[in-house]
């Protein structure tokens, strides 16, 4: 019983570490593409956002089960890119048949965004770092759902700075992709400061 | 060898797995069914769903215009669709107004065919038609510009009027990983029924026309598509001015001769710009058009005549040559064909000087 606890108490931690403290996009500035370019708008943002949060949880999940009760008893760790990608991409591929078919609804929220995170590097870095960092089944749920949410707040964040930018005069050179650097860059730094309030 | 084979064949079957579950799931899952599109309330069609109303009124034969190849960023592809095709998605809003969001405008390239249709098609589009062609000829007009003379083989003959387009199929090659469209005006004879000319211009690094420079040779098999365009000379005896730069050159040449065929006598002055002399062309042709046609007169300008070449005409801005040449252009027509920075500088010229913006019709490269 305590074990479980314990697990669970290292999971909830994850989670709140893959949030603040090692938020993916700001800390290891993965799946930026997306982030770039998607993040003119807070509505289409969210929609993104949870996009990621929902295939990224589910896709950890699977891939850790493939790692773990294939790769392993096997003794193909080292096939684990191609594995988790092409899992990735089936699973992406079919959940967007799914809801296309049979909830038009959701498919225009989250759906539309799915082709778009596919190749995500994101999704597949939180997969790697699942592996590398040892982390169990529980561990990892609370990981996958953390590091989904960690990004999803981080380009709320930026579509709301970039709303307000609209109205302001940003040196022509800079507009568009290059200002947004920057504020990912002064959001990252930001960011350092949760460091060492969790472990 | 084993120690290969094993892992490759293991990694291979659990891709074939995730496949196959594709697969059935595509057969299963995004099975939408026969689907049932009425167009213009008229004409039934019954097609496999599941795909972009875009793909599936190609492979009907109905083309509608589009320069991006079904990706949502050029919206050309507009249709009215009155019925079965949902709400409107964040990928096709950017490109619709409050009219056309009001009419159900949608592009038709984000619609996917799930259930049956009701959609508006223009009754000119029917007329387009894909064209498999030769390209017998390729003629150097200046050091970036060619003429490209295609002759139609299936179906042989083409009905257009003149300062209508076409679009050229540029294939997969070395530089371009997928097919890609590109619109191009014809130039030639539009009695001329079994052929087409085209006038490109080398874009750098541009996708299509690398392809037409440096890979298509005479004899090579190439896939158009069209008429599309309104970019037409207008019914009126009003005096037309011409204005056009680079391979803007080719609609009015186009327009020529249709005035020539019909014995249009309407007074029309063409202002052609150019950079240097070396970005004049076709100046034979036009002195024939000055003979043929007795209100027509070709003004070329230069904007920056190399100091050895002589040249002997218009100098400056092919705006400023229009600035200096009419005091009054109430009651004419303007026709303007060119890049959308000269396009955007000759309307405001054009209406500076009188001219009514009803009468200015143009035909925008981007």
């Amino acid at each position: 019983m305590d074990n479980i606890n314990a697990e669970l108490w290292l999971m909830v931690v994850t989670l709140f570490a893959s949030v603040f403290t090692n938020n993916i996009l700001l800390t290891t500035f993965l799946g930026m593409c997306s982030f770039v370019s998607v993040s003119r708008e807070v509505k289409t943002a969210a929609g993104l956002g949870a996009a990621v949060v929902f295939v990224m949880t589910l896709t950890t999940v699977l891939n850790w089960l493939a790692y773990y009760y294939i790769l392993v008893p096997l003794h193909l760790e080292f096939f684990r890119f191609i594995l988790f990608i092409i899992i990735i991409a089936a699973f992406v591929q079919f959940v967007e048949m799914v809801i296309d078919r049979y909830s038009p609804k959701l498919y225009m929220a989250l759906g539309i965004f799915l082709p778009l995170i596919t190749v995500n590097c994101a999704i597949l870095g939180a997969a790697l770092f699942m592996v590398i960092r040892q982390y169990s089944f529980i561990v990892t749920i609370g990981y996958g759902f953390g590091a989904g949410l960690g990004w999803m707040m981080a380009i709320l964040a930026m579509a709301g700075i970039r709303q307000r930018l609209t109205e302001a005069r940003v040196p022509r050179g800079l507009r568009g992709p290059g200002i947004t650097l920057i504020i990912a860059g002064m959001m990252a730094l930001a960011f350092v400061g949760f460091t060492g309030v969790l472990k | 060898m084993m120690e290969l084979l094993v892992p490759v064949l293991i990694m291979g079957g659990i891709g074939a797995v995730l496949a196959s579950v594709l697969v059935v799931a595509e057969k299963v899952i995004a099975n939408y069914g026969i689907c049932k599109l009425t167009i213009n309330d008229k004409k039934e069609l019954h097609v496999q769903g599941g795909k972009p109303l875009l793909t599936v009124l190609r492979e009907q034969k109905i083309f509608i215009p589009s320069a991006c190849g079904g990706r949502g960023t050029c919206g050309i592809c507009k249709l009215k669709v009155l019925e079965g095709a949902g709400a409107i998605l964040p990928t096709e809003t950017p490109f619709m107004d409050q009219r056309e969001l009001a009419e159900n405008v949608r592009l038709s390239c984000q619609v996917k065919i799930r259930n049956d249709l009701r959609i508006v098609i223009p009754e000119e589009l029917f007329s387009i038609q894909e064209f498999q062609t030769v390209c017998t000829r390729i003629t150097d007009l200046t050091y970036d510009m060619k003429l490209f003379r295609f002759e139609l083989r299936d179906p042989p003959e083409i009905d257009f009027t003149a300062g209508q387009f076409v679009q050229l199929l540029c294939p997969r090659y070395k530089g371009s990983p997928e097919e890609v469209y590109r619109a191009y005006s014809v130039a030639s004879d539009p009695q001329q029924k079994n052929a087409i000319e085209l006038i490109i211009r080398r874009v750098p690094h541009g996708i299509c026309t690398t392809w037409c420079f440096d890979f298509l040779k005479q004899g090579d098999p190439v896939s158009l598509n069209g008429p599309y365009g309104q970019f037409c000379l207008g019914d009126t005896n009003a005096p037309a001015v011409f204005v056009a730069g680079g391979s803007g050159m080719a609609p009015f040449v186009c327009l020529l001769h249709h005035m020539r065929n019909k014995g249009i006598k309407r007074k029309a002055e063409y202002f052609f710009g150019g950079n240097t002399v070396k970005d004049q062309c076709l100046q034979a042709e036009m002195s024939r058009f000055e003979q043929q046609l007795e209100g027509f007169k070709f003004i070329p300008v230069v904007a920056r005549p190399e100091p050895d070449s002589g040249w002997q005409g218009e100098t400056g801005l092919v705006t400023d040559a229009v600035r200096r040449h009419y005091t009054d252009l109430a009651g004419h027509e303007g026709y303007l064909c060119g890049s959308p920075g000269m396009i955007d500088a000759s309307i405001k010229v054009l209406v500076e000087l009188g001219m009514k913006k009803t009468s200015i019709f143009y035909d925008k490269f981007s």
